[in-house]
C-alpha cells in the first residue's frame, strides 16, 4: 500500500541525507520525495511517498523519529488529505498533431509552456492518477521527456 | 579565544576528564590547545584503539567516553569503534579533524566525508561550519550521546574552525525540538503489566543492557524477588542480576544456558526489559516464547514490536518503569506463591541441564581458566572480552554479580574490542582488577595497544585462551561444514609472552593446569600490564549451542 508521510524537519545540513539514507538502510524504496521550507524558515517539510505494508511503515516511522533533526511525522490518511503533483511533459509535435495535443491539454486543464519546432511542453498539476492519464494519452505522439515533482500533500481543514 | 581552545573549554564544561586519541595534520591546533590543558590524554597506537578505549571507559564508568582522530585515515580508523558503540548503545563523543572548509569536497589530502561515512552508525553527527557553534555543538553532542538510548555522536571540525578567533560563550540551554526521549512509563500500561504479572504462573524476566544504562539493577532485583520471577539476561544484560541467586537463569539465547532457554520457551509471561529481541537471543522468531504473553519495557519506541509482537509495551526508562511496577504490585498485595511450581520446574532443568564441560587429562580447559579467574579475583574483577569462543566462555563460566563489570562487544561482535576496551575500563576504574579474556585471533587485531598500556602504566591483564584457531568459526565448520577448517588455523603466531616482554609488559606462557591460578595471581600482584598465554585444548566447543535459525530449545550439547 502507498503511504504519504509528511515529515517536519529542522532545516539543518545533512537532514535530507539522513532521512533518505534511513529509508534505504531499512530496505525501503522511496517512490517520491518533495522538500520545501514551511511557514517557519527554520523548519522544512518533506513529503515522502513509499509503498509498504502497515507494520514496516510503523517501524520506519519510529526509526525516522529517532533522527535528531526530525520533529514530527504524519502518515497522512488519504481520505482526509489533498495531494497534488506537478509534471512538465515534452511531447513530439508538428503541424499534424498540434491541435489534438492542445485539445488534450485543455481537457486536462494543463498549460502549454513552450512551443518548439518539433515539440510542445505541457505543464500539468493534479493527482498522481490524473498526470498518469495525460501521460498515457500523450504517449502515442512520442513523449520526449517527463519531469515530475513528486507528491505534496496537506491535511484537509475541519469540516 | 581560538576555536581549538573553545573545544577544550567545552569538553571540560561537559565533564570530560580523559581523552583517547592520536594527532594528525588537521588536529594540530586542537592538540596544541590540549598541550596547555589539564585534561588527561592517552596517546594510542591506532585510532580504532581510541574509540574502543572511550567505549570501555564509558561502559565501566557510566560517563561519556571521548576520542579524537585526524581527518581521512584517522577518521576512518574510528569507524569500527563508532559502529561498535552504536550497536551496543554506549555514549561516546568522537571528534575528528577535517580539511579546511574551502577545500571540503575537492578530494583534498586526507579528506573523507566522515559524517557521510558514519551516518548510519551514529546517533547524531555534526560538521562545524561556523566556529561560534563549537560550544553549542559540543554541549548538544554530550547531551545526545548520554541521554535517552545512548549512542555515539561524531563532531567533524575543519582545521580553519580550530584556528578561528571566537568569543567563547558557554553553550546555551539545549534546544532540540526533535529530540525528547520518553522516560516515564505510561501509568495505564504499568497497571496492565502488573495485572499480567499477578496472573502469570510461569513468568520470566528477560533483561538486557538497557537496565545497566538506566542503573536499574536494584529495581529489577526488587521486582524479581517480590514476585519470585526467574531472570535470564542477554550478553549485554550480564551483571544486572547476581548469578548466584536462585532466581538467576544466566544468559539466554544461542549460547545461553539450557534452563534459560527452556524457561523462556515454556513461559506464560515474558517480561523484556531494556533488551531488543535480537536474533542471537530469539533464534527462530516464530517459535520464540510462543506460549507467552509479552511485556516489553524499553526506552526506544522503535524496539517495541520490531521483531516480536508485544502485548503490553511500556516506553520508558527501565529504572522509572520498574520502580513504578514494583510500587503497583505492592499496592495490589498479591503474593508470589503462584510461581512456586514454576521455580521447581526450573530447578529440575538446572539439575538436568547444568552448564558443564568435560575435563581432559593433560589439557587446560578454557572454561577452567575462566573459572579460575573468577576464583582468584573472587568475582570482583571487571571482565572484558574479545569476540567468539572466549566471549561465550567468559559469559557462561564466570559468576557475574554486578553491573558494569562485564564488558563485551555484543551487537557488532568486534574482534579486537576487548583489549583497548579493557584499557579504557581501567583508566575509568583504576581501583578494579581489569581482565581481558581474549582469543589468540582477537588479541592480534589490536595488540599494538600494549604500547599504550605500558607507556601509561595501565595494569590490565590479558588472558589469552590460546587454541591456535579462529575458534568460533572453526566450531561452526566442525559442526556444520564437515570439519573443513578453511582458513581458521592460526597456529602460526608469535610467542605472546616474549612479545609482551618486548613491549615492557609481563608475559607468561602457561601449559599446565596446575599453573593457571598462580599465573593469574602473579599478574595481579605485578601491577603492570600482563599477557598470560594459556595454551588451552584446541578443539574445545562452546556448548550449549542453538544452530542459527533454530528454536532456542533445540540445543546441541549441554545435556547430562
Amino acid at each position: 500500500m502507498k503511504h504519504t508521510l509528511s515529515v517536519l524537519v529542522e532545516n539543518k545540513p545533512g537532514a535530507l541525507a539522513r532521512i533518505a539514507g534511513l529509508f534505504s538502510r531499512r530496505g525501503f524504496n522511496i517512490d517520491s520525495l518533495a522538500v520545501g521550507v514551511t511557514e517557519d524558515p527554520d523548519v522544512s517539510r518533506m513529503t515522502i511517498t513509499v509503498s509498504a505494508a502497515e507494520h514496516p511503515i510503523e517501524q520506519v516511522t519510529k526509526q525516522l523519529h529517532k533522527l535528531i533533526n526530525v520533529i514530527k511525522i504524519t502518515d497522512l490518511d488519504p481520505e482526509n488529505t489533498v495531494a497534488r503533483e506537478l509534471a512538465l511533459i515534452k511531447v513530439k509535435s508538428d503541424a499534424g498533431n498540434r491541435a489534438e495535443i492542445m485539445q488534450l491539454a485543455e481537457i486536462f486543464r494543463a498549460n502549454i509552456l513552450d512551443v518548439g519546432r518539433n515539440t510542445l511542453t505541457i505543464e500539468i498539476t493534479g493527482t498522481y492518477e490524473k498526470i498518469d492519464a495525460l501521460e498515457r494519452l500523450l504517449f502515442p505522439h512520442g513523449v520526449v521527456e517527463v519531469v515530475r515533482t513528486g507528491r505534496i500533500a496537506i491535511e484537509r481543514g475541519q469540516k | 579565544m581560538k576555536g581549538s581552545e573553545a573545544i577544550i573549554e567545552s569538553l571540560k564544561a561537559a565533564g570530560t576528564e580523559v581523552i583517547f586519541g592520536l594527532p594528525g595534520g588537521v588536529v594540530i591546533p586542537l592538540y596544541d590547545a590540549l598541550f596547555d590543558s589539564d585534561l588527561s590524554h592517552y596517546l594510542v597506537r591506532h585510532e580504532q584503539g581510541a574509540a574502543h578505549m572511550a567505549d570501555g571507559y564509558a561502559r565501566a564508568t557510566g560517563k561519556t567516553g571521548v576520542c579524537i582522530a585526524t581527518s581521512g585515515p584517522g577518521a576512518t580508523n574510528l569507524v569500527t569503534g563508532i559502529a561498535n558503540a552504536y550497536l551496543d548503545s554506549t555514549p561516546i563523543v568522537a571528534i575528528t579533524g577535517q580539511v579546511r572548509s574551502d577545500l571540503i569536497g575537492t578530494d583534498a589530502f586526507q579528506e573523507v566525508d566522515i559524517t557521510g561515512i558514519t551516518q548510519p552508525i551514529v546517533k547524531h553527527s555534526y560538521l562545524i561550519k561556523d566556529p561560534k557553534d563549537i560550544p553549542r555543538v559540543i554541549k548538544e553532542a554530550f547531551y545526545i550521546a548520554s541521554s535517552g538510548r545512548p549512542g555515539p555522536v561524531l563532531i567533524d571540525i575543519p582545521v580553519d574552525m580550530q584556528n578561528a578567533e571566537i568569543d567563547y560563550v558557554e553553550g546555551k540551554k539545549i534546544d532540540l525540538p526533535g529530540y525528547r526521549p520518553t522516560l516515564k512509563g505510561h501509568k495505564k500500561q504499568i497497571r496492565a503489566a502488573a495485572r499480567a504479572i499477578t496472573a502469570a504462573e510461569k513468568p520470566v524476566l528477560y533483561v538486557g543492557g538497557g537496565v545497566i544504562t538506566a542503573g536499574a539493577e536494584k529495581e529489577l532485583q526488587a521486582l524479581a524477588k517480590l514476585m519470585k520471577i526467574p531472570v535470564a539476561t542477554t550478553l549485554m544484560g550480564i551483571g544486572t542480576f547476581p548469578e548466584d541467586n536462585v532466581l538467576s537463569l544466566g544468559m539466554l539465547g544461542m549460547h545461553g544456558t539450557g534452563y534459560a532457554n527452556y524457561a523462556v520457551t515454556h513461559s506464560d509471561l515474558l517480561i523484556g526489559v531494556g533488551a531488543r529481541f535480537d536474533d542471537r537471543v530469539t533464534g527462530k522468531l516464530s517459535t520464540f516464547a510462543r506460549h507467552a504473553k509479552k511485556i516489553h519495557i524499553d526506552l526506544d519506541p522503535a524496539e517495541i514490536s520490531k521483531n516480536v509482537l508485544i502485548d503490553i509495551p511500556i516506553v520508558g526508562d527501565a529504572k522509572n518503569v520498574l520502580a513504578g511496577l514494583v510500587a503497583e504490585l505492592k499496592s495490589m498485595k498479591r503474593d508470589a506463591r503462584k510461581t512456586a511450581a514454576w521455580i521447581d520446574q526450573i530447578n529440575t532443568w538446572k539439575k538436568k541441564h547444568p552448564l558443564s564441560y568435560q575435563d581432559e587429562e593433560g589439557s587446560i580447559m578454557p572454561q577452567f581458566v575462566v573459572e579460575e579467574i573468577d576464583r582468584v579475583t573472587r568475582g570482583n574483577a571487571i571482565i572484558v572480552t574479545e569476540v567468539g569462543q572466549n566471549q561465550m566462555w567468559s559469559a557462561l563460566f564466570y559468576k557475574h554479580k554486578k553491573p558494569r563489570h562485564f564488558i563485551s562487544s555484543g551487537g557488532l561482535g568486534t574482534m579486537g574490542f576487548g583489549f583497548p576496551a579493557s584499557i579504557g575500563a581501567k583508566v575509568g576504574r583504576p581501583d578494579k582488577t581489569v581482565i581481558d579474556i581474549a582469543g589468540d585471533g582477537s588479541f592480534q587485531m589490536t595488540i599494538q595497544e600494549l604500547a599504550t598500556a605500558v607507556c601509561y602504566d595501565i595494569p590490565v591483564i590479558v588472558c589469552i585462551l590460546n587454541n591456535g584457531f579462529l575458534g568460533m568459526v572453526r566450531q561452526w565448520q566442525e559442526l556444520f561444514w564437515n570439519k573443513r577448517y578453511s582458513e581458521t588455523i592460526i597456529s602460526c603466531q608469535p610467542d605472546f609472552a616474549a612479545l609482551a616482554d618486548a613491549y615492557g609488559a609481563l608475559g607468561i606462557t602457561i601449559t599446565e593446569k596446575k599453573d593457571v591460578a598462580d599465573a593469574i595471581r602473579t599478574a595481579i600482584k605485578a601491577k603492570k600490564p600482563a599477557v598470560l598465554d594459556f595454551k588451552v585444548r584446541a578443539e574445545e566447543n562452546v556448548f550449549p549451542m542453538v544452530p542459527a535459525g533454530k528454536s532456542i530449545e533445540e540445543m546441541i550439547g549441554g545435556h547430562k
